[in-house]
């Protein structure tokens, strides 16, 4: 018995979920295509965890319209709908074994038992684990505890495939492993998957399209390229990839060239990357760490004078700690071999890539 | 989903057309329509003999009807349901009240409306099974429009606690409220209520100026302060000696906090009395030693203090034991790298910190002496207590259920003030330092000073207790004690005789009946205090719903609720329509149930706590119902828990006796009322035996199930205390 795919697209429509008085998620809308892996980034408490589990219908949400594969599940419980979850504790039933784990939600569903049982052997077979049904939960490891939560969520064929957190309670090595298998799977069987995180690097590798959330709303969506190449306002900038943000001003647009003074130097920026929306004005200079280059010679053309306050040797780089005009910044630099000493006064010049303009 | 409603709806009609509707029992046939079954039913009954009044029920039943044949999802389905269950229930309640066995229950009404053609009778089956219909499709209706999550499982069975708690807790402390205030011509007046409340006899202060006994409020305040303050010394000492030194027999200090459990709450009066009554032991050895004459000192005061605090030391030992682990040896540890002495140390963090808990454990001894009933009658002579007060006014030759209730009305009182100071200081003054994180300190050894007075305090008062549970098991195989101390079976054979007769084996001993009902009593309301205790635990662990709050509280009140005034308010609104089951069992059952069912909370709530709530919702996301949920993952993980609550429901239910003697009947006796009534009669013989074949009983019952469930010992200690710690009073 093979695990077929049901895949559905999920859609929000200015859903809004209060507790008393605080609001958790604050009229949001989106939509998730078939197929997809979207991930929910924010950090914590900024609503998206309570937004999974309205998909799920661990929560019921306050207003607004959840479809799910074009239905209306508004207010459908998470037993009536056909979404599973893969949850950050795991959440496997200390008292079955794993194949009665995997089993559980087809035996509940009115399976056959022999049925469940080749099911869920198929299940455990496609994560990996085959040979370990008679086992408890409590003798396999964290990484293995996950797989099987994996498994018990696929066997029944879910619409939408829900990931909290997964990957918080495993360390650094398998966290990359298991990240790349998750998606493998995914990406195999063609599901839709809604996976929360909070660490943006592991939203950057898994993710189709990524919604970042802030404090209940929703800050931006877009492709994991989207995000980091033109972030819409200086928290996205700053939530992926990081950025140094200074004080700047937009002065003209034009020739597919946006000129940005900072300071007394004007930068030109790609003007494709700048919201069409944005006026002239004052606005942020989001740079990324590693876009500031550190030069020995002192003032020349538009580099700005930097003192190094602090230098960190990481092994694969360098982490400097800066005092300028513009304010402290922080910069990494791949070149290790030559560091540049705290105490010394260099010039930090800007590479193209790595500078955004956002709203102030 | 839509199948349960439409299965409501029918037993609704069902309950209306087809059932009988009052109940057949003997006093109402005069006014029961002839004939039973279909004769019976409210249907027919409104139609042909002139019970107008329950026709009115047609309306919400054809609204059921009429949310059943909508089409699935319409936005009325859901709203007829609720207001037509709401309407129903509130009709079946008003017009049950209003109208009893001699038609309008209060004048005004037959003013307003004329006078009935007839009364009616008390609720029966049918009146039961149209008002639980009633009730689920109110809930499903709720359910229906999103509240707890659209989960009809979970609104009914908020609804169902909720109903039964009014029904079983609420109704009948209002009934003693009411009829406090009873003006003698069934009116409700506040000038009776305030003339029984300050009568002169329950707070007159004469004790104090001349050579008069008090008012019976002073009693029992003075008796429950020195309970509460011996107790909880004596607590103390024990937990010092168990957890801070190295004594060798802790397992026999542990024995102690067994004993309470298993013992009716009388016996140690009993015991009292074999060594210091008028040919007691040590009166006798007294006597002849140094020729002190026999007197009836202990019959009083110094008797009910002494077994009091006898009964209740355990209890204080348990809350104690959890106060003096609780506190992280890591911070006396810190003390001492800080230069204090041991004294010192134990001054300046070792007490401070276990001051709470003290203060908590002083409530409780206070709590269980206002409620503890058994020893003050038995002991109690001249020295009234409120608890004993109730009971005369009741059952003596007064019998006055006003007074009673006025009597009863101050005891809740005094019970709820302690009861609340106790919540606040557990909420908000635990210093318990217990955390996640490991402590690995070990305590420091006490200061000799405190050493030696807990071994001088808690050693004698261990020995002692033994010596008394010794007398007790003792006393029973003697000819009469003090008298005639010659060995004897006799009132083993009194009390469990066997014979062969004609027809077989004939259970002889006068004590069968009463133990067979016992027993049928506890094992029937065992499981049900379970199931009703790990129902609203799920609910207050599992589920989040408006109102969560103020449901706990109503659920842990009875808690606070003694014993007596249980008893006196289930004589006063159980004994007439429209409900009415005196002198059955299952009064006895639902007394029971209903006293017992906070404990049963208490440990399901700490037992459910521990599973994590992300394994229901993995569940519910894998497809599974609520009701799935529970049968498949929360209940095979509560089976420790479930098997603690059984045992002490049954234990308890055996040997309770403040409430239920208010509700023993000759058909069903229990032991407990049984053997009190023994006592009163002097046969001590008899009593003693009977009350130490319950011990054994009890003892071989809960060894048997450690035995059982020995291997899964997964929070049963805790569950265990906790039960102990906030047992109903």
């Amino acid at each position: 018995m093979s695990i077929a795919t049901n895949a559905s697209g999920v859609e929000f429509r200015n859903v809004t979920r209060r507790y008393g008085q605080a609001v958790a998620v604050n009229d949001v809308s989106f939509s998730i295509r078939a197929g997809d892996l979207v991930t929910l980034l924010g950090p914590s408490g900024c609503g998206k965890t309570t937004t999974l589990r309205m998909i799920a219908g661990l929560e019921m949400a306050s207003s607004g319209t959840i479809l799910i594969g074009g239905k209306d599940v508004t207010r459908l419980p998470a037993t009536d709908r056909n979404v599973t979850m893969v949850f950050q504790s795991y959440a496997l039933f200390p008292h079955m074994t794993v194949a009665e784990n995997v089993a559980y939600g087809l035996v509940v569903g009115g399976m056959r038992k022999t049925d469940a049982a080749e099911k869920a052997a198929a299940g455990l077979d496609l994560v990996g684990l085959s040979g370990y049904g008679q086992r408890l939960p409590s003798e396999l490891s964290g990484g293995q505890q996950q797989r099987v939560a994996v498994a018990r969520a696929l066997v029944l064929e879910p619409e939408v495939l829900l990931f909290d957190e997964p990957l918080s309670n495993l360390d650094a090595k398998l966290r990359r492993k298991m990240r790349d298998d998750i998606r493998d799977l995914q990406q195999t069987l063609g599901l839709t998957s809604v996976y929360v995180t909070h660490d943006q690097e592991e939203a950057l590798a898994v993710s189709d399209r990524i919604i970042v959330m802030n404090r209940s709303v929703i800050a931006q969506i877009g492709s994991p390229t989207d995000l980091y190449r033109r972030p819409r306002d200086r928290f996205v900038a700053d939530f992926i990839g990081g950025a140094n943000l200074i004080e700047a001003e937009l002065i003209g647009r034009g020739d597919g060239v946006a000129a940005v003074r900072v300071g007394h130097a004007v930068l030109p920026v790609p003007d494709a990357d700048v919201a069409a929306d944005l006026p002239l004005g004052g606005v942020l200079l989001a740079v990324r760490p590693n876009a500031i280059r550190l030069r020995a010679e002192v003032g020349t053309g538009n580099g700005v004078p930097v003192t190094v306050r602090k230098a960190t040797y990481l092994g694969s780089h360098m982490e400097y700690g800066l005092t300028s005009a513009l304010g402290d910044l922080f910069a990494i630099d791949t070149n290790v071999v030559n560091p540049v000493p705290a105490g010394t006064t260099v010039t930090a010049r800007f590479a193209d890539d790595g500078v955004m303009v956002v709203p102030r | 989903m839509r199948h349960s409603s439409a299965l409501w709806v029918v037993l609704g009609w069902v309950g209306f057309a087809l059932l009988p509707w009052f109940s057949s029992a003997a006093t109402q046939l005069s006014v029961n329509p002839p004939g039973a079954g279909l004769a019976g039913s409210a249907l027919i009954d409104g139609l042909a003999n002139g019970r107008w009044w329950l026709l009115p029920l047609l309306a919400p039943l054809v609204a059921g009807v009429g949310a059943v044949a909508l089409p699935r999802h319409h936005s009325l389905h859901p709203w007829l349901l609720l207001v037509g269950g709401a309407a129903g229930l509130l009709w079946t309640v008003v017009q049950g009240f209003a109208i009893g066995l001699n038609g309008w229950n209060w004048p005004g009404l037959a003013a307003l409306f004329g006078p009935l053609p007839q009364g009616q009778g008390a609720f029966g089956l049918g009146a039961a099974l149209t008002m639980t219909a009633f009730l689920f499709q109110t809930t499903g209706g709720f359910a229906g429009l999103g509240c707890m999550k659209g989960d009809r499982f979970t609104a009914g069975a908020i609804g169902l606690v909720l109903l039964s708690i009014a029904l079983f807790v609420f109704l009948p402390v209002g009934f003693v409220l009411s009829s406090a205030g009873d003006s003698g011509a069934g009116g409700f007046s506040p000038l009776a209520l305030w003339t029984r409340l300050t009568a002169p006899d329950i707070w007159r202060l004469n004790c104090l100026y001349e050579n008069r006994s008090c008012g019976v409020v002073w009693n029992s305040v003075f008796l429950a302060t020195m309970t509460g303050l011996l107790t909880t010394l004596l607590g103390l000492a024990f937990a010092l000696v168990a957890v801070r030194t190295g004594f060798r027999a802790k397992g026999l200090l542990r024995m102690l906090t067994v004993l309470p459990i298993i013992t009716p709450p009388f016996v140690i009066s009993l015991a009292v009395i074999l060594l210091f009554g008028r040919t007691g032991t040590v009166t006798l050895a007294l006597a002849d030693w140094f020729g002190i004459p026999p007197s009836r000192w202990i019959y009083g005061l110094p008797g009910v203090l002494l077994t009091q605090t006898l009964a209740f030391t355990p209890i204080a030992f348990l809350v104690m034991i959890g106060v003096v682990q609780g506190i992280g040896p890591s911070l006396e540890e810190a003390a001492q790298t800080l230069r204090a002495s041991l004294w010192v140390t134990f001054r300046t963090v070792t007490w401070p910190m276990m001051r709470p808990g003290v203060a908590n454990a002083f409530l409780i001894g206070f709590i269980e002496s206002l409620a503890d009933f058994g020893n003050p009658l038995i002991l109690g002579g001249n020295y009234d207590v409120l608890s004993t007060k109730i009971y005369f006014a009741v059952v003596g030759a007064q019998n006055d259920p006003g007074r009673a209730a006025a009597l009863g009305i101050i005891l809740l009182g005094l019970c709820l003030g302690a009861f609340w100071l106790q919540r606040r200081w557990l909420g908000t003054k635990s210093y318990a330092t217990v955390s996640g994180k490991g402590d690995n300190g070990v305590p420091p050894a006490l200061p000799t000073g405190v050493r030696v007075a807990a071994f001088a305090t808690a050693l004698p008062w261990a020995v002692f207790t033994f010596i008394l549970y010794g007398m007790v098991l003792f006393g029973g195989f003697t000819e009469n004690w003090g008298r005639n101390n010659s060995l004897t079976l006799r009132h083993y054979r009194n009390a469990f005789d066997l014979t062969w007769g004609e027809h077989g084996l004939i259970w002889a001993g006068r004590a069968w009946d009463s133990l067979f009902t016992t027993i049928q009593v506890a094992g029937l309301s065992a499981p049900l205090t379970a199931a009703v205790g790990l129902m609203t635990a799920y609910l207050l662990v599992r589920q989040r719903f408006a109102g969560q709050s103020a449901f706990e509280f109503f659920t842990m009140l009875s808690f606070a609720i003694p014993g007596t005034v249980i008893g006196v308010s289930y004589i006063l609104a159980f004994n007439q329509p429209p409900v009415e089951l005196t002198g059955t069992m299952a009064i006895l059952i639902l007394c029971i149930v209903f006293r017992n069912m906070p404990v049963s909370i208490r440990a399901g709530v700490a037992a459910m706590s521990q599973i994590d709530r992300s394994l229901d919702e993995s569940s519910l996301t894998l497809g599974a119902g609520n009701l799935q949920t529970i049968r498949r993952v929360i209940l095979p993980l509560l089976r420790p828990a479930i098997v603690a609550s059984l045992v002490y429901s049954f234990v308890r239910a055996i040997t309770s006796i403040s409430a239920v003697i208010f509700l023993v009947s000759p058909e069903h006796e229990l032991a407990t009322a049984y053997i009190v009534g023994r006592v009163e009669q002097g046969d001590f013989g008899l009593a003693i035996a009977y009350s130490s074949a319950l011990i054994v009983l009890m003892g071989a019952v809960i060894a048997l199930i450690q035995l059982v469930v020995g291997e899964r010992r997964i929070g049963r200690r805790t569950t265990d205390r906790l039960a102990l710690q906030e047992k109903p009073v």
